[in-house]
């Protein structure tokens, strides 16, 4: 399959409450080493994935927040957050963890992962994709 | 058209695995390839061998293992979901020391690759969840 | 491009329905099945939403899950046309790919 396809991960559920944040996560890491091309969408209760600050010492599940992080290691490098679901939330790009990746086609610099986006914009991303996976 | 489908929830609590049935039956009766089923989250316990369904209602592993039979469906179960739910094959039952098993074997264990591969290779992806 | 939206949970019960509408471009399909066909009929506080999505794009319900839940086909909101799981396979292939807003 010689063919590249667009991959978005849709994410609409807040982590913890649910598996589905986590499991989610899982099928991103592995489907980074099928070269396709992929961009994660953050959409209503998803933005609060992001939130910086995760604190598992008390509730004794894991912190899987860490693992946003290593997305940029992983080549995942198109976090898309919906600004109108931050808002809604009483959240700003401030309250979200500070992800990056190295651009080895700009001598390495440092650049956010997080591309803020308004509804508008996420529904043309939407439509431009080949595949959605929902969870 | 070659479909993927991807069930995210078990039997009967969600009707999640009663609607991909019904959509793979027809895709199937359209003349439709099925490249892979798949199950994630707690959709993994649609492969349970023990269920015990009341017999005035529809017996979920068992139609799904004939559908799966007639057309030769690769029916998968994502290993790390299994894993943390308990559903269990020989293969795994020998890795992790378990004194049981309950795989129905029309299903394998496999790892999530299998999705993606057949989000690759397929035409259109389904997902049933809730 | 176009996309098949599906919605399969009650709009009174989560926001699948709204977030569909919010994100789904004029011209594409949307099929409410499962719990979301509850949002097909009439008299809701769901149906001017829905009515509005009528008008601009294409709606539709999955007949198995409205006679199933006791719903009357007389009762639901004009425009939307039901399908069954045949119906459903063609959106599949009328359309480019799925969003399940689940």
């Amino acid at each position: 399959m010689s063919e590249i396809k667009k991959f978005m991960y849709v994410n609409r559920r807040a982590p913890y409450g649910t598996i589905y944040a986590l499991e989610s996560l899982e099928v991103v890491l592995i489907g980074a080493a099928f070269d396709q091309d992929v961009s994660l969408a953050f959409i209503g209760d998803g933005v609060y994935q992001l939130k910086s600050d995760q604190d598992s010492s008390e509730a004794d599940q894991k912190n899987f927040s860490p693992i946003y992080q290593a997305l940029g290691d992983y080549d995942v490098t198109k976090l898309y957050v919906e600004k109108e679901s931050l808002e809604e939330r009483g959240l700003t790009l401030e309250d979200l963890m500070p992800l990056t990746y190295e651009d080895e086609d700009d001598d390495w610099a440092e650049k956010d992962s997080i591309r803020l986006v308004s509804r508008d914009e996420m529904k043309e991303l939407m439509d431009q994709q080949d595949v959605l996976f929902n969870f | 058209m070659k479909y993927a489908i991807q069930i995210n929830e078990g039997p009967y609590q969600h009707q999640a695995t009663d609607t991909a049935y019904h959509f793979t039956k027809a895709a199937l009766e359209k003349g439709h390839e099925i490249s892979r089923v798949f199950f994630y989250h707690d959709g993994v316990n649609n492969s349970s061998r023990i269920t015990t369904p009341p017999q005035d209602d529809r017996h979920i592993v068992n139609r799904w293992a004939e559908l799966a039979e007639a057309h030769k469906l690769d029916m998968v179960v994502c290993v790390a979901a299994a894993q943390r739910r308990g559903v269990v094959d020989d293969g795994e039952a020998e890795r992790n020391g378990k004194d049981a098993t309950n795989i129905h074997p029309v299903f394998r264990i496999s790892g999530l690759g299998q999705l993606i591969e057949a989000a690759i290779e397929s035409d259109r992806l389904m997902v049933f969840g809730d | 491009m176009s996309i098949l939206h599906t919605v399969n949970k009650s709009p009174f019960e989560k926001n699948a329905l709204s977030e569909c509408l919010t994100h789904s471009m004029d011209g594409s399909a949307i099929l409410l099945l499962e719990d979301g066909v509850y949002a097909a009929m009439q008299g809701t506080n769901v149906e001017a939403d829905v009515k509005n999505a009528v008008a601009s794009k294409k709606v539709y319900a999955l007949g198995a899950d409205i006679k199933l839940r006791g719903l009357s086909t007389d009762r639901m909101i004009d425009g939307i046309e039901l399908v069954d799981y045949a119906g459903f396979v063609d959106l599949t292939e009328s359309n480019d790919k799925v969003q399940a807003w689940l």
